[in-house]
């Protein structure tokens, strides 16, 4: 399935500086955040993996959004991903 | 009659005629006590909207001096105020001038734990202007103990942000950020920059939520956040979460019921600048005026940013910044000459640079110095030309 992956606040240079990305995740397996997390860990992640995770879940401080959606308000780890999906990831600023 | 003078009238009269405002919203301004945390960036934009708006009172809290590196963005401070004024008194000053009916409220202090409920507790709405993360938390905890919304912005870069905290039903600051980030991951306007429009663009949104919030207008930005990126000149509107009723501190059952220490809970100063780090021991440590003297052969690598690095750099320095140092992408051409050379590393303050010298000698055993105080010593020291930051 096609899915939308970007990054905000940023978490992008993390992931090679690229702030937006159409991804193709294998039709043959159920997505959810947490195993799509995984995916990232191995694949897309060009930093070191404490600035991104924590435990199975990313660190504090930065926001996973679904289609503009606070990924709390729907099941976290356990979303289930679906196609066409724009899934982000937003690093939280503190400047001012 | 009017509950406006004829001069309130003559000077408010282009908002008083927009309909969601009208006489009973101006009387509402005028009414209306805010405070606002932070006279730099976001402060200068929020607090000269509210001026000009007519906000009745306006509380201004800063600790901070005016520094030339703040004139690009904070534009209520000018040439003049470098050095002389505190950013309170200069904000104030201009502010004045603007709109002379303003009560305006000077707290010249760095806000903690110990003075915040004094600071905060007669004005009706908090502006969260400043820069760190254990004021933001302070700031929460102290609207949610004072029942008091808290508009919050932030900025970095070519990005910003803008919510409101603990307004009605919705959530606070810890309600979405349970846990402080790593403070290795926390960038700061003054490590990583940020653009003078950027925060223009956020003050003025700030501002705008105030307005919103005193008019008890319906759609406060209240469990959502607005996500602004300038370089693709996008807005974007998040849905958040809605209050949690575990949270620590606005939840059912809260564990925290009075402020705590906020520089111990996040690891971090309550302040943009930054902590002198020191980790390495003396014999990996070396001062400029020591390294002036060094005649032989060696390599002085800069870890600093690239930009940073093109903007001014110590002669035959190699930059090689901390991200590329700490991430292992080190080529083996350097490699092999470092093994054979006396390697000494220099950065701006002399933080990074001992984060270096440290990863040097575990991933790759490499023994290497660091240049005590950066290139802020050297400045100091040795060449008072040499540009600061």
């Amino acid at each position: 399935m096609d899915i939308t992956l970007d990054f905000g606040g940023g978490a992008e240079v993390l992931f090679n500086n690229i702030k937006k990305r159409e991804l193709k995740l294998d039709d043959g397996t159920k997505w959810t955040l947490r195993s799509f997390l995984q995916y990232m860990k191995d694949n897309l992640l060009t930093d070191r993996l404490e600035l991104f995770m924590q435990g199975e879940s990313v660190r504090p401080g930065i926001l996973v959004l679904v289609n503009d959606t606070d990924w709390e308000l729907l099941g976290e780890l356990d979303y289930e991903i679906q196609p066409k999906d724009t899934i982000s990831f937003i690093s939280t600023l503190h400047g001012g | 009659m009017s509950q406006l003078t004829k001069q309130q009238i003559k000077r408010y009269n282009r908002q008083i005629i927009v309909p969601s405002i009208g006489v009973k919203g101006q009387v509402k301004l005028l009414d209306a006590k805010v405070v606002i945390v932070g006279a730099g960036g976001l402060g200068c934009p929020v607090s000269s909207n509210l001026t000009g708006t007519g906000v009745g009172t306006i509380g201004i809290v800063d600790y901070d001096e005016v520094e030339e590196s703040n004139l690009h963005r904070q534009l209520l401070h000018y040439e003049s105020d470098v050095l002389k004024n505190s950013k309170v008194d200069s904000a104030i000053n201009k502010l004045q001038q603007m709109n002379s009916s303003i009560k305006f409220i000077r707290h010249n202090i760095l806000i903690n734990s110990s003075n915040a409920f004094d600071i905060l507790r007669d004005y009706d709405i908090v502006v969260d202007c400043t820069d760190n993360v254990a004021t933001r938390y302070l700031l929460n905890d102290a609207c949610v103990l004072l029942k008091k919304p808290l508009v919050s912005g932030s900025a970095l870069q070519l990005e910003g942000q803008l919510t409101v905290y603990n307004y009605q039903d919705g959530p606070c600051y810890r309600c979405i950020f349970s846990k402080p980030p790593p403070p290795e991951t926390v960038q700061n306007c003054g490590d990583s920059g940020v653009i003078g429009a950027v925060t223009g663009v956020i003050g003025s949104l700030q501002a705008m939520e105030v307005v919103k919030i005193i008019m008890n207008h319906e759609n406060v930005m209240s469990g959502k956040l607005l996500l602004y990126d300038a370089a693709m000149c996008s807005f974007r509107n998040i849905k958040l979460r809605s209050r949690r009723k575990d949270c620590e501190v606005c939840g059912d059952n809260p564990t925290i019921t009075k402020l705590i220490n906020y520089e111990q809970f996040c690891g971090m100063c309550a302040m943009d600048k930054n902590p002198n780090l020191k980790i390495l021991s003396e014999n990996e440590r070396m001062s400029v005026s020591d390294y002036q003297n060094i005649t032989n052969d060696h390599l002085l690598i800069d870890v600093r940013a690239v930009n940073e690095f093109e903007m001014c750099q110590i002669k035959n320095s190699i930059n090689v910044p901390i991200k590329q140092l700490l991430a292992g992408k080190l080529n083996d051409e350097l490699l092999n000459e470092m093994r054979q050379k006396d390697v000494y590393v220099v950065c701006r303050r002399g933080n990074d640079s001992q984060l270096a010298v440290k990863c040097l000698s575990d991933k790759y055993s490499i023994k290497s110095k660091d240049l005590i105080g950066g290139l802020y010593k050297w400045n100091e020291e040795i060449d008072n030309n040499f540009p600061l930051y």
